[in-house]
Parts: structure tokens; sequence; C-alpha cells
């Protein structure tokens, strides 16, 4: 028992700097992002996905905050593929938890993974808007 | 022993160095905008009293998993034998655990350590996204077609993205 309860501190003491530090940064960079979204998208059809992605990764927050940016965004004019591409980065890569993962899972792990993740919200983007014209 | 102790010390130092990083960046910024940082530290103590007691759960979750659980039985549920089933396992307790990344990292690396595949724990990551609580929100912004074929796209590339991830990363 109390060789479990040393080993999770231990884990604990490990963690709870830098997730500090993420949290804190977090809420430094989210004011400032928040009301740029709509200005980084130009129209572009095959760009707009890109940037939705890149939006999305060094955003963060609950999934139904990226439906509601993801909503606004539509409303706006910005195509679906991007706004798709937007939400499904949000949700799967995480830039600013990069060195939290990291420390915690590995460097190998948290990099491959996201790289991963970037590349997937773009293919996850194209598949379900393409599946959404063929169907009637 | 000692060794993991000293990669563990060290590994606090290098988070504790990070920290000091993000509170001169803020130091900075409040010489320039004080107001920005005012909102932030604001936001950031609503967010503490959100993640304290989920750290708490986490802790007691944790803390019986290193009592009850056997590695033995962690690698057979995700491990490299775990098969199919693990894959499983992997996509439906992504979809019902809810809870921040960072949250749920700390288990993460319990269950590698007891030897957990990366690639599993990828699909349990990605398939956070595919959340029962979230779905009727997301039919409200994008409707139910959308939904639903954005969510089997989701788990479907969960499991590329899984044997990606442990192709880039290695297994364990």
């Amino acid at each position: 028992m109390k060789k479990a309860f040393l080993k999770t501190v231990s884990i604990f003491r490990t963690v709870t700097p830098i997730l500090t530090a993420i949290l804190l940064l977090i809420n430094l960079l989210h004011p400032l992002l928040q009301d740029y979204y709509q200005k980084w998208f130009t129209g572009n059809y095959l760009l707009d996905p890109l940037i939705g992605a890149v939006a999305g990764s060094i955003s963060f927050g609950i999934p139904i905050t990226s439906y509601i940016a993801g909503g606004e965004l539509l409303q706006k004019g910005v195509s679906l593929l991007a706004v798709t591409a937007f939400i499904m980065a949000w949700t799967t890569v995480g830039i600013v938890m990069i060195p939290l993962e990291s420390s915690i899972l590995g460097k190998r792990f948290a990099l491959a993974r996201n790289l991963v993740n970037f590349l997937l919200a773009l293919c996850v983007a194209m598949c379900t808007v393409a599946t959404l014209k063929l169907l009637p | 022993m000692k060794n993991n102790q000293k990669k563990s010390e060290k590994k606090i130092g290098g988070n504790a160095k990070f920290l000091f990083l993000v509170i001169f960046i803020y130091g900075m910024t409040a010489l320039f905008n004080p107001a920005l940082v005012i909102e932030a530290l604001h936001g950031f103590v609503m967010m503490l009293e959100k993640v304290i007691p989920i750290l708490a759960f986490v802790f007691v979750i944790l803390m019986t998993v290193n009592l009850f659980l056997k590695p033995a039985y962690i690698g057979k549920l995700l491990g490299a034998e775990s098969g199919a089933k693990g894959w499983a396992y992997a996509v439906v307790a992504g979809m019902l655990i809810s809870g921040p990344p960072y949250i749920l990292f700390p288990l993460m690396r319990e269950f590698k350590e007891n030897g957990a595949r990366n690639s599993l724990l990828a699909v349990f990551l990605y398939n956070r996204n595919v959340k029962i609580q979230f779905i009727p929100a997301m039919i409200l912004y994008f409707g139910m077609k959308y939904t639903v074929i954005l969510s089997i796209y989701i788990i479907l590339f969960s499991l590329a993205g899984g044997k990606l991830t442990e192709y880039f990363a290695g297994p364990e």
C-alpha cells in the first residue's frame, strides 16, 4: 500500500510543474487566439484545410468548444473541409501539450502521435466531406 | 533503483525550468499588457478549480492500478499479445473515458510502463473524440449525417493512427 502510494506521489511530483506551466500557457494564449480564427482563412479551397489543421493544432479546450468555433466559421463562409480539419486537429493534436506529453509518455511517442494526427486530421476531413457529397 | 531516482529528479528539474520559463513569459507580458495577464490568471484559477478534483480522482485510480493491476494483466489487455481485443478495448475505452488529455497522460504512462503498446495508447487518445455526451452538440451544429460519418471515420482512422504512431515511435 505504501509502495503504491509513494509511486503515485512520485508520478505527480514529475507531472505537477509541467502541468501547471501548460495550464498557465493555455490561459495566456487562449484570449489571443480565439478572436483571430476567422482572419486566418483565405477562401482558398486547398489552402484553408491546412490552415484549419494548423489553427486546430495550436488551439485547446474541450471538443464542444471546437464545434462552436467551427460552427461560427462555417456560418462566416469557411469551407466544411477546412472546418472539419480544424475540429479534428483541435481534438487530436496538441502542440502546446507536447512538452507535457513528452515528459510523461516520451518524446518520440508525443512527436509521432501529434504529427500522425495532424496528417490524419486532413485525411478524415477529406473523407468525411467526400462521403457527404456522395450520399443523397 | 538509484538510476531511476536520478532520472526522475532530472525530469522534475527540467519540468521546473519550463514552469519558470512560463512564469517569465507572464512577467514580460505583464509589462506590456497587464490586463491580459490578469485575464489569464483568472482563467488559470478557474481551470484549477475544475482540474484539482479530477486530479484527486486520477490519483486514486493510479494508486488502485499500482495496487491491484499486475503488469502481466495490463500486458494481456493492452500489450503485444492482446491482439484484436486490445484494439477493441482501446477504441471503446477512449470513447467512454472523459477528461482532458493532460489528466489522462499519467494513467497512460502507468499502462505503458506495465507493457501497453504505443499503438493502443494512441488509439485510446484518438477515440476521446467520439464522446457520447458531445454528440447532440455536434448534431446541432453540423447535422446528423455529418456527425455519424465523422464518428465512423474517427474510429477507422484511429486504427491507422495507432499503427503509424507505433511505426514512428516504436512498439513500447
